[in-house]
């Protein structure tokens, strides 16, 4: 492995300082889970690498009504919060299934952000749940949404210098469901063909039927009776992984549902909405019309789980049933 | 531009100088020469070269040596008692044919303990996500399950 230096500052403003003494020369590392293996591979050659393991307060998760999430919080925290697995199932969906115990209990959420892999399971929930990166710079701070943040492959928003120090997520609305879903060969240790998470919020958490959503019934059949409930959409977001050269946003799929009333029929336009919307490439994992196709059938299954999230709250959270 | 770090091995503290930009899979082999350690992937994938660090699992294959400063670290070499009896998951895996070509065990035997120190009763269910982060070629997993099960006296 190529020889470089490892430094160790302790505050913010020192990291700062290192990345503008060495410029280019430099890397960050945080857990190290991508960058260790990409200087293995020698897809980069940094003489220097600055660790952000000794910047006290950037890895802990609070919530003041904004959940507010450090860089180097583990995705192992994340999927040991109860807090989180309650009220942003999504995120707790995506850390559950990244990498293996091993790799979650020291890989970061900033890191998996900065890493901008198209297949980054943590972001797309991130998208889904609306977001927002504080990144500090040498002279100023600025804060963007998750979805302004990534222009490529690998590739970010992040000047030069700059550094992500919290992600910020706001409250979701009542009655309101997330869900994630990694579509992947494997159970465990494999990347996403496909990662699809919806946000959905509903105008009221009880139906007539509730019993229906735990039926084997097809969708349609429990849709068609949850008609008559008038469920309405208040808040919708689906967030796309792999499906572009970014995680990418659904928002005309989006437009569809805001405000109305949730059919089965409507359900199906906003999936297939998606999947037009959606620019996949083919791959050595899953081919584009694939992708597509899939977009279709999981864009209307993790609106279902969020709507059996809201509905069922005790029964549903955990299991990762698909339908 | 070596530097000297200082941590726990195995329950004894110990100070070293090394260069910084060794893994801990190379520190524990080849400056400690602490063998039991695998080097399988090298890329973070199959597991054979985890160790706990504060009693977590991680990947020492892609973990930065100059991390460890004042930290827990336990190989397979710590985990037999100070009279050489082995540990209760080691006499499981020995019990059930958990072991056959014996590559994966160290890490596979690590994995369980820090799984089992969490969560003492899992389910099979539960057992087979905590060592999934290890690969095994030779036992299909069965006797591995069976003797995790075994050694949380099940």
């Amino acid at each position: 492995m190529k020889k470089f230096d490892y430094l160790k500052p302790t505050t913010l403003d020192e990291v700062l300082s290192l990345l503008d003494q060495y410029g280019k020369k430099a890397a960050l590392i945080a857990g190290g889970t991508d960058i260790v293996v990409m200087i293995k591979q020698k897809t980069m050659s940094p003489d220097v690498l600055i660790s952000l393991q000794g910047i006290p307060g950037i890895d802990q998760i609070q919530y003041d009504g904004t959940l507010r999430i450090g860089p180097m919080v583990t995705h192992r925290a994340i999927e040991k919060s109860e807090m989180i697995r309650k009220e942003f199932s999504a995120l707790s969906d995506a850390v559950d299934v990244l990498g293996s115990i091993q790799i979650r209990n020291v890989a970061t959420i900033g890191g998996n952000i900065c890493s901008a892999a198209p297949s980054a399971d943590a972001v797309v929930p991130l998208l889904a749940l609306g977001a927002h990166l504080k990144i500090r710079g040498p002279k100023s701070e600025r804060r963007i949404s998750i979805d302004q943040f990534f222009t490529g492959p690998g590739e970010t928003v992040l000047a030069e210098g700059e550094i992500l120090t919290e992600i910020e997520i706001p409250k979701p609305l009542v009655n309101t469901g997330s869900a994630y879903w990694k579509h992947q060969r494997r159970q465990a240790l494999d990347l996403p063909i496909l990662g699809v998470s919806v946000l959905l919020s509903l105008s009221k958490a009880s139906v007539t039927c509730s019993d229906l959503l735990c039926t084997t019934s097809p969708i349609s059949v429990v849709l068609h009776s949850l008609e008559e409930d008038e469920l309405e959409c208040k808040e919708i977001r689906i967030a796309l992984g792999v499906a572009a050269p970014v995680p990418m946003r659904a928002k005309k799929a989006e437009s569809l549902l805001r405000g109305k009333k949730i059919s089965d029929e409507l359900l199906e336009a906003v999936a297939l909405t998606a999947a037009e919307e959606a620019q996949p490439r083919d791959s050595i994992r899953g081919e584009a019309w694939y992708r597509r196709d899939m977009i279709k059938v999981l864009v209307k299954r993790m609106a279902m789980k969020c709507m059996e999230r809201v509905l069922r709250p005790e029964e549903t959270v955990f299991p990762v049933r698909l339908w | 531009m070596k530097r000297t770090i200082s941590f726990t091995l195995n329950g004894d503290p110990v100070q070293v100088e090394i260069e910084p930009h060794l893994t801990l899979l190379q520190l524990l082999r080849d400056k400690l020469e602490l063998t039991g350690t695998k080097e399988g992937c090298s890329m973070g994938e199959c597991g054979a070269c985890t160790v706990l660090l504060d009693g977590k699992t991680i990947n020492s294959c892609i973990f930065p040596a100059m991390e460890i400063e004042g930290k827990s670290v336990t190989t397979i070499e710590g985990l037999a008692d100070a009279q050489g009896s082995l540990h209760p998951i080691q006499k499981a895996f020995i019990d059930y044919g958990a072991i056959q070509c014996g590559f994966c065990t160290p890490g596979m035997v690590l994995s369980a303990k820090a799984f089992l120190d969490e969560n003492p009763k899992p389910t099979e269910e539960e057992i087979r996500n905590g060592i999934a982060g290890n690969l095994c070629r030779c036992t299909g997993y069965i006797q591995i399950v069976q003797a995790i099960k075994a050694a949380s006296g099940q």
